[in-house]
């Protein structure tokens, strides 16, 4: 989908701003100037605005990384059941070729180490199965 | 044809449910998903007939349908861990089809959207006050009391949103209930809606969650004619943490940066877009739809202590040996929890911390086990129940780094609105590393001194709050900050 038409199908709503940068993110891997400039001129909001948005949430970004990206819970239950020792063998794993990305908590507490790649979620994560998923990534 | 029951929580997809699924499809039999039973440790759970087996895989299946699997549970429902429970909230849990209408009018659904419609919203308001319901996103404001102010706000249009950026670690009963009950928050938001003269109402899911959207908008669109004409959305965060804060919140629908706003004006009065709204979590919502059944009310009073009225869903998450949903009354000691019921450690070891109410929430030592499940005993004791999460640690872990990632979550999650909050939870990291490393007197001053001034100067929980991790964590590891 173009940007016009994304912005085109958000625009009516009431509060339309976050749901056209989840649509740009999602599209086009980041939110950069010209599309700041682009959605602002078309919400009548000055592009500080926009970007104001943008860099606020972790969720957008102002350049894409084509990398594939690991998100990996670094929240409390996650680290009771073990998941700190487990990161320096995930960066080695991941180096250059995979993102690995920090979150805080994906809702499966009981279950951890979590992680989650796209929509897909992983449970029961050791350094083995972690370390694999990062390379099937 | 035998029929299997499996859940598609994400839980049990995360744990391996699909394969399983499959495995059974296979071999011909016919496959049913379902909502999760919430013993997590046992997933993916298989249910054949009420007789369940768990945790299975794939290469399980021929042994469980010839009746010699080694992974018989005997009856799900005469488990203990379900048998020990009062189930209101989560009642469908694990027995219905989180999308089929059939399902859930079978199992008591859209009663008490019917009954509340033939009500006027001050008598509706009366039940939900008489049934002591307080708010369960953490604060614990009685639930009526919110709904009469944002009724009796003047402005002919109004707002219900319903709070799911469940962003705390160790809870996860509001995605259990979206993704495997969502027509309970559906019909508890029509509820609501009617009761403060609502016309539209939003669900703020966080990203995160993106299996509670999906089955969010599919219920919401097979729904959309019970409802109507009350008008329902779901909108998605975009995982910041402070989102879950009311106003931040509001903040963010609007399309604006998430930070929080000064309080007065309450959001009852100049909520959503200047609106009187009424903010709710998803389990003070779906309680309602179950209050307001022809007795639900007085059932739901009840039960609990004190001015702890009803059930609570508790998390039971972390280094726990079995963790999962558990429902019950107010009143139930950490140590039933934690030990009778939840088993004790994961790995084995003894508990040295737990973690109520999320990464806000204060560190409990053994020692403390005793203090029951309620608000003001909590509050009493310098903790907080929050959202109901219980977060085990094992003997291994390092308090006074808790205590640093305590203040360290506050940086990085802080919007940057107020100053304590701000500045205050860097400058408590570094304080924290110093303690660390050469311990003295004056920077243990120092840092409850700045701990206070984050718990009295802040606008929010978040930088409010952040003080009960790390003070605790002060108090009852002192060895663990080098001392």
């Amino acid at each position: 989908m173009s940007l016009d038409a994304i912005i085109e199908r958000h625009r009516g709503r009431e509060g339309p701003l976050l749901p056209i940068l989840h649509d740009v993110q999602a599209t086009v891997g980041c939110i950069d100037t010209a599309a700041e400039a682009a959605i602002a001129a078309a919400l009548n909001l000055s592009r500080a605005e926009v970007h104001g948005v943008v860099s606020f949430y972790h969720d957008f970004t102002a350049t894409a990384d084509p990398r594939p990206c690991l998100e990996l819970c670094r929240a409390e239950a996650c680290q009771a059941r073990g998941v700190e020792a487990m990161v320096a063998a995930a960066e080695a794993a991941a180096g250059d070729r995979v993102r690995l990305k920090p979150v805080y908590c994906l809702g499966l507490c009981s279950v951890g180490p979590n992680a989650r790649i796209g929509d897909t979620l992983h449970a029961r994560l050791d350094e083995a199965s972690l370390v694999a998923l990062i390379g099937q990534a | 044809m035998t029929i299997v029951r499996i859940s598609d929580d994400v839980l049990a997809l995360a744990c391996g449910a699909d394969a399983v699924a499959a495995a059974f499809a296979e071999v011909g039999c016919t496959v049913e998903r379902v909502s999760s039973w919430g013993m997590h440790w046992l997933e993916p759970l298989v249910e054949i007939d009420g007789i369940g087996w768990g945790p299975v895989k794939p290469g399980d299946v021929a042994a469980i349908l010839c009746g010699t699997s080694d992974k018989a549970i005997g009856s799900i429902a005469d488990h203990p861990f379900i048998a020990r429970q009062k189930r209101l909230t989560f009642a469908r849990a694990g027995r219905t089809r989180p999308l089929n209408l059939d399902d859930y009018a079978a199992t008591g659904g859209w009663a008490g959207l019917n009954r509340a419609r033939a009500l006027t919203p001050v008598t509706i308001i009366a039940e939900v006050t008489q049934s002591g319901l307080r708010g369960r996103g953490g604060a614990g404001f009685p639930a009526g009391v919110k709904w009469r102010t944002v009724a009796a706000a003047p402005g002919a249009r109004k707002y219900i949103v319903c709070n799911a950026d469940e962003g705390d670690s160790g809870t996860f009963a509001d995605r259990i209930l979206m993704e495997g009950d969502p027509f309970a928050l559906i019909e508890g938001m029509a509820i609501a809606a009617h009761a403060v003269g609502a016309q539209a109402g939003t669900i703020y899911v966080r990203s995160e969650y993106p299996h509670a959207i999906a089955k969010l908008n599919a219920a919401i669109d097979l729904a959309a004619a019970i409802i109507a004409p009350f008008r329902l959305e779901v909108r998605v965060g975009a995982g910041a943490y402070v989102c879950g804060e009311e106003t931040a919140l509001l903040n963010s629908l609007e399309g604006k940066r998430g930070e929080v706003r000064t309080k007065p004006p309450l959001p009852a009065i100049e909520g959503l877009f200047g609106c009187p709204t009424a903010v709710n979590n998803v389990l003070t919502i779906a309680a309602v739809s179950h209050i307001m059944r022809p007795g639900g009310g007085d059932l739901y009073a009840s039960l609990g202590t004190g001015r702890s009225r009803g059930t609570m869903p508790i998390q039971l998450a972390g280094n726990i040996r079995h963790g999962g949903l558990f429902e019950a009354p107010f009143g139930l000691t950490l140590y039933e929890l934690i030990h009778d019921i939840g088993g004790g450690t994961a790995t084995g070891r003894p508990v040295k911390a737990v973690q109520v109410g999320g990464p806000l929430g204060a560190y409990i030592h053994p020692r403390d086990f005793a203090l029951p499940f309620d608000y003001e005993a909590y509050a009493a004791a310098d903790a907080l129940i929050g959202h109901g999460g219980i977060t085990v640690f094992d003997d291994s872990v390092d308090m006074g780094a808790m205590a640093r990632f305590a203040m360290q979550f506050c940086a990085i999650e802080s919007c940057g609105k107020c100053t304590p909050c701000r500045i205050g939870s860097t400058r408590g990291v570094e304080l924290i590393d110093r303690i660390r490393s050469t311990p003295r007197q004056a920077d243990i001053t120092l840092l409850e001194d700045l701990c206070e001034t984050l718990k009295d100067a802040s606008l929010c929980a978040l930088g409010g709050f952040t003080p009960y991790p790390v003070l605790s964590a002060l108090k009852h590891w002192p060895g663990d900050f080098g001392r």
